[in-house]
């Protein structure tokens, strides 16, 4: 299940009978892998990688550090889920070191993030403190490289 | 000056450019064709080895370094050999680091090709060969493989073309174009036509790391050949390194020494940076090697299968990252094929013609291209020959 993960990883795109041809195993078991994956709660969606920065889309997204109080019997994990419930939250992390949670936050200007930080996430009771660091240039995310400079080599034409 | 004729000389004019010439001009112009034609890894040099070639440069290792290579790569070198396909070298001596393989080649023949002396060449096979015969003065001598033997250089070949005059055997396996490899047990009887005879064996194995299903076996490990073999590896292949033109010869002493003295005075030595990036790359390369093999694995399947299907007839190749469908059922020849396909469907093949006469009704498909790229070009392709 692993070789068949790990090509998906890549190229979500691919179908189960060019899986099965890539890794030679039947398509039937690339077939069943995947619905196992699948109800095991393994492989749980499959996004598009898009360059919203080329493609017009007007966003900013900050990283923020969350500092918090962690509750008796439920550690972490209760504010955490009152955190990762807001739309405005993109990924949430448990984090060790200088703070608690880090939360990636999108949103359609600086104005919109700061709100949403203001008026949601302090006023949340666990919450004892925010740091927001605001993304400028993605140049790799999810193991795919954004800002690749435009030059290419050249190269032999053939052979 | 009207005319340069006089001062060129008969050797180098003697050389075509390529048969098919036609043909890459054509491809030359069509730069947004999907290409399934240039020879050449699709990943980048792993990122751990180009950052040794710039912390060489940053220490300021940039002046030439011995004639046969940094003696640590050599050493790596000889480590390598040994781990990857039994075969032990002494670094100080038997151990050569060239320009690219091509150069080791270079060397090889013109340390041991006469004028008039016949070298050997399985083909189809790499386009240089010929050349660096001629240019030292040989005589190139085909030998035709078929489809049918798989590819390979069978002894009974081998033993029709031993003439007295027959200096060097080319074994260029795993093959560019075809994909044949020679497997372990197909090695003996080779070498026991060779054990009769007097001739050298050039062992082209520089797509070694490249095999599927099974590893590569040298010639040179076969009981008494090693002291009659010259062996080419480099990492071109083996670690996408195209462009740094890292190749190594590994061979008897005396044989690697005339080798030395011509690069000597013809390069004087492999570039610098290059040689600290391919120490590196051997000593902490084989599980990026290990990935990309496995990767061209399930694309020369996915490919392989794909031509099947759309009605070509193809032998399985285990080695290289090419694919030689054959051609022979559309009733036209391989250049016209090739450029029907490319002016009608934007897709770029190598006729097999380009490797010798007997790749004449075959193509080159390089599969070392995106999956999305061989999706692609297998729709197109298909299309293109239910129209012919």
């Amino acid at each position: 299940m692993k070789r068949v993960l790990k090509l998906l990883e890549n190229d979500a795109s691919l179908g189960a009978g060019q899986i099965a041809l890539l890794l030679g195993v039947g398509e039937a078991d690339v077939e069943r892998d995947i619905a196992a994956a699948r109800r095991e709660g393994i492989l749980l969606g499959s996004r598009s990688v898009i360059n919203w920065e080329k493609a017009g889309g007007d966003y900013v997204t900050a990283m923020i550090e969350v500092r918090v109080t962690p509750q008796r019997g439920e550690g972490f994990d209760r504010v955490a889920e009152r955190i990762y419930q807001f739309d405005e939250v993109e990924s949430l992390y448990l984090m060790s070191g200088g703070y608690d949670l880090q939360a990636v936050v999108i949103g359609k200007s600086l104005k919109d993030v700061a709100r949403f930080v203001a008026e949601k996430l302090s006023t949340l009771e666990q919450v004892t403190g925010t740091c927001t660091h605001f993304l400028l240039k993605k140049y790799k995310e999810g193991g795919v490289v954004y800002a690749r400079p435009d030059d290419a080599q050249e190269r032999v034409a053939y052979l | 000056m009207s005319g340069y004729a006089p001062q060129i000389s008969a050797r180098a004019a003697s050389l075509r450019p390529s048969g098919i010439r036609r043909f890459f001009d054509l491809l030359e112009e069509r730069r947004d064709a999907i290409s399934l034609g240039i020879g050449e890894p699709d990943f980048l040099t792993p990122w751990h080895i180009r950052d040794s070639g710039i912390y060489s440069l940053e220490k300021g290792f940039t002046k030439y370094t011995p004639n046969a290579g940094i003696s640590a790569l050599r050493a790596e070198c000889a480590r390598y050999m040994e781990r990857r396909f039994g075969l032990s070298y002494d670094p100080a001596g038997e151990i050569l680091v060239t320009v690219g393989g091509s150069e080791a080649l270079d060397l090889c023949v013109r340390a041991t090709v006469n004028p008039g002396d016949e070298v050997l060449i399985p083909q189809p096979s790499f386009v240089a060969y010929g050349p660096v015969v001629a240019l030292a003065g040989g005589v190139p001598v085909p030998l035709a493989m078929s489809e049918g033997n798989g590819f390979k250089l069978t002894p009974s070949l081998l033993a029709s073309a031993l003439t007295p005059r027959a200096r060097v055997l080319v074994l260029p396996y795993p093959c560019n174009p075809t994909g044949a490899i020679l497997k372990k047990d197909d090695l003996p009887a080779l070498a026991g036509v060779l054990a009769r005879s007097n001739i050298l064996v050039l062992s082209d194995e520089i797509y070694a790391e490249l095999t599927y299903g099974c590893r590569h076996a040298s010639i040179a490990g076969e009981p008494g050949m090693k002291e009659r073999t010259v062996v080419v590896g480099g990492l071109s292949k083996s670690h996408s390194m195209t462009g740094w033109r890292m190749g190594f010869a590994y061979g008897p002493r005396e044989l690697i020494a005339q080798m030395t003295k011509i690069h000597q005075y013809a390069i004087m030595s492999a570039p610098t940076t290059s040689q600290y990036a391919a120490l590196t790359a051997l000593r902490d390369g084989d599980t990026f090697v290990e990935s990309m093999r496995e990767s061209y694995n399930g694309r020369r399947r996915y490919m392989l299968d794909g031509l099947r299907a759309a009605g070509f007839s193809c032998f399985e190749p285990r080695g290289a990252f090419y694919l030689f469908p054959s051609i022979r059922a559309y009733g036209i020849g391989s250049e016209e094929f090739c450029e029907k396909l490319l002016l009608s469907q934007n897709v770029a093949v190598i006729p097999g013609n380009a490797f010798g006469e007997s790749g004449e009704g075959f193509i080159r498909i390089c599969y070392a291209v995106s999956v999305e790229n061989l999706k692609e070009s297998l729709i197109r392709i298909e299309r293109f020959v239910r129209q012919l």
